[in-house]
């Protein structure tokens, strides 16, 4: 604390007015210029323009671009302002607003409620126009204040009064102070990239399993690097970006980073955010077990030791969610919610049956970083099997794999039972048609394909689906790491893996069969001819 | 009575730290190879690098003290009286006839012990050996071009040590069939053989 002040405070104190700082806590010495931020060259509450009172983000947004002339423009680019994304590998066009989940199952038609995690203001409907500057939302990312939020329903604006929300509730969502918030804005945090990115799935680490709430503010075990009190990174720290073009994207992941540690000078267009980046394709220290250790890094994933379980900082994850027994209401036709014993919900009308997991083992797969989805235009084959919302490439001979731990998210959804595609409802919303409402799915997913653009027959049935989720955050100091005996044993943690011999899981029968033969026959040959030499014992 | 010492310090010290060594491979070789849980795969797996590299630099001495003192002809294979050591084995020792082998400080060992040991040093411990060696420097030799299949290599090892342990058996069984049950044993600790006068076989 007292150093801090100092590095703030003094760099050409003399030993003694640094021990006059000491004793007089706070007190600098006369000829120090006074406290300054030293991560900015720019304080915005000393900004005129920022001294004012705001009505609406898009106004707050224009007075922004006033300096920063380019980054609404670069924003503009990104995947974070398009929510769309074309895979230059498959040609599949992906993208919050074109793929299919099966958590709350996509976003089209159901905008102002998804959007409130859009960098943007008022995309309440599909006629959203993209190339406003004045739409795109600073404040989001680079709110330090903590106050700045942005509610479901309201089409990615923040409450500029305060509201009631849900509507009846009697919870009262105070209005934000764009003027303050602006005032203060800064870098990105963890914070900022939370309110989002933990929050995927409709809640508190519902999603991912390896991010939620308890990475605001993580101890050491929860996250080596985020560390609060220690190396205390923030995502943007990985997630190193540039133009306001975040890499690190679940669409086009790196499976197999061989281009290893970044160094200043050299061009590098690899992902800045794999382990190896910063930690080199030899991360252990050289010598003994730790280069048997580094003999590892061409097969397994890094993720695969350091993460041991994912949801480890007390919020539990989804692990399924099964929309077929969504819509039982009370005898009163009213919608219930369940809860576990944790008061952990199980169970919701609108939404059907969760099971939640804490410190959950990753299932493992091999992975090459190449995703494709099933779209809402592509036909399901089998509709008894288990659909799998993305498909990872990967295997143990393509050279491009390595075995990854996945969060593997089951569950059951609806489909069209004669077109025979996943389909899109209309669940959020305060109108005729929205499942949420009105629980019944021939309508809302005839609004849904509608605004989707798709056809729907108008039957609906339900199929299994899957979704995995590479597993990359939460690593674990080393000490947590997983050691060998948690592989190599049979019943292990890649049990299931393919095409690897792994000592201790792995063994030809054939030979162990003649082997344990041999060894057995000779047993039986000197045992015999003991005994016969004890029986005719001369006595 | 006739003593003759036929055991050297170095030759015992290298027979029981082989004792050691070999067992200690055995018993976490087969907990590598998956067969039981005993001290964990990791514990086993440090223990079997150790003890491989403790046997290593013992067979470089034993290698090295066996062509300066001669002793590697005491494993020139014979057949010579091959027959007359398995009749004994088959029939005479259940009779209660002598022991056809008379051990000399030339001949320690008869012609059937001589070429089982032969088998050990010429095939067994090679194939260990080399198998285990690639096994353990898999990766740097896959770094220099040599890419070898692991599970091959595996499976090469495992039949070594399945042959290692067959050897094993028999070896401290047959021990037990000198002049006395005990005789054999005796030697190897004292260096000193024993025997009563007998005719040479």
């Amino acid at each position: 604390m007292i150093f801090s002040i100092f590095d703030r405070l003094t760099t050409t104190c003399s030993i003694g007015s640094l021990l006059a700082a000491l004793l007089f806590a706070g007190t600098a010495c006369a000829s120090e210029p006074p406290p300054v931020r030293l991560d900015s060259t720019a304080d915005h509450a000393k900004y005129k323009e920022l001294q004012q009172n705001f009505a609406s983000g898009p106004e707050l947004t224009q007075v922004c671009l006033s300096c920063h002339t380019e980054a609404a423009k670069q924003v503009h680019r990104t995947k974070h302002w398009t929510w769309d994304f074309l895979n230059p590998e498959n040609r599949q066009r992906l993208g919050k607003k074109n793929v299919i989940n099966n958590f709350c199952i996509s976003v089209p038609s159901n905008y102002a409620f998804c959007t409130s995690c859009h960098v943007g203001y008022g995309w309440k409907d599909a006629s959203f126009d993209f190339s406003a500057e004045e739409n795109v939302d600073c404040l989001v990312c680079h709110d330090t204040t903590g106050t700045y939020r942005k509610l479901p329903g309201m089409a990615g604006h923040p409450p500029y009064k305060d509201v009631e929300i849900p509507p009846g509730s009697g919870k009262i969502a105070k209005a934000v102070d764009l003027s303050r918030v602006a005032q203060k804005v800064g870098k990105t945090s963890r914070d900022t990239c939370g309110a989002c990115h933990f929050f995927g799935g409709g809640g508190d680490g519902v999603k991912h399993g390896d991010m939620d709430s308890s990475l605001a503010s993580p101890d050491k075990d929860v996250d080596v690097h985020m560390d609060a009190t220690g190396l205390d990174f923030t995502c943007g720290t990985c997630h190193k970006t540039a133009s306001h073009d975040v890499p690190g994207s679940r669409y086009t992941p790196v499976g197999k980073d061989k281009d290893g540690a970044h160094m200043r000078g050299k061009e590098d267009k690899s992902n800045p955010a794999t382990c190896q980046s910063c930690h080199g394709l030899n991360p252990h220290k050289e010598g003994g077990m730790a280069t048997k250790l580094n003999h590892h890094t061409d097969k397994i994933a890094c993720q695969t030791c350091h993460i041991p379980a994912i949801a480890r900082g007390g919020v539990a994850t989804k692990m399924s969610w099964d929309w077929s027994t969504a819509g039982r209401l009370t005898p009163d036709g009213k919608p219930m919610i369940k809860k576990d014993d944790k008061g952990r919900v199980i169970y919701d009308s609108k939404k059907g049956d969760f099971a939640l997991g804490e410190n959950v083992i990753p299932e493992y797969a091999w992975f090459n970083g190449k995703v494709s989805y099933t779209l809402l235009s592509d036909k399901i084959e089998n509709t008894d099997g288990v659909t799998h919302i993305n498909k990872l490439g990967g295997s143990a001979t393509d050279g491009e794999s390595l075995i990854w731990p996945m969060k593997v998210f089951r569950g059951a959804q609806p489909f069209d039972a004669v077109n025979k595609t996943l389909v899109t409802p209309h669940t959020a919303g305060n109108d005729d048609t929205a499942y949420w409402k009105n629980f019944g799915w021939e309508k809302a997913i005839e609004t849904g394909m509608k605004v989707a653009g798709a056809d729907f027959s108008g039957k609906v049935g339900f199929i299994k689906t899957d979704m995995s989720w590479p597993i990359t955050h939460m690593v674990a100091p080393k000490e947590k790491a997983l050691g060998c005996n948690e592989c190599h044993t049979k019943g292990g943690r890649l049990d299931k893996i393919e095409g690897i011999h792994i000592p201790g899981r792995d063994a030809n029968s054939l030979v162990n069969l003649i082997g344990w033969l041999i060894a057995g026959a000779t047993l039986a040959a000197v045992s015999l001819h003991g005994l016969i030499r004890i029986l005719r014992r001369p006595r | 009575m006739e003593r003759i010492y036929i055991f050297t310090r170095f030759e015992r010290f290298w027979h029981w730290a082989q004792v050691l060594l070999v067992i200690g491979m055995m018993i976490t070789g087969f907990e590598i190879h998956g067969t039981y849980h005993l001290l964990g795969f990791a514990k086993a797996h440090q223990i079997h690098g150790v003890a491989a590299w403790a046997l290593i630099v013992l067979w470089i001495f034993a290698i090295f003290w066996h062509f300066v003192t001669g002793e590697w002809r005491q494993y020139i294979p014979t057949m010579k009286n091959v027959d007359v050591m398995l009749k004994y084995y088959v029939l005479g020792i259940f009779r209660g006839e002598r022991h056809p082998f008379k051990v000399t400080r030339r001949q320690k060992h008869n012609p059937l012990q001589a070429q089982a040991y032969l088998m050990v040093k010429v095939l067994i411990n090679p194939l260990l050996w080399i198998s285990g060696l690639i096994y353990l420097y898999y990766n740097e030799l896959a770094a220099l071009g040599h890419h070898f299949d692991l599970a091959t290599i595996a499976l090469a090892h495992t039949i070594g040590a399945f042959m290692m342990l067959a050897f094993f058996i028999a070896h401290v069984y047959l021990i037990t069939t000198g002049d006395t049950v005990g005789a054999q044993l005796k030697a190897m600790i004292t260096g000193w053989e024993q025997s009563e006068e007998k005719n040479a076989g």
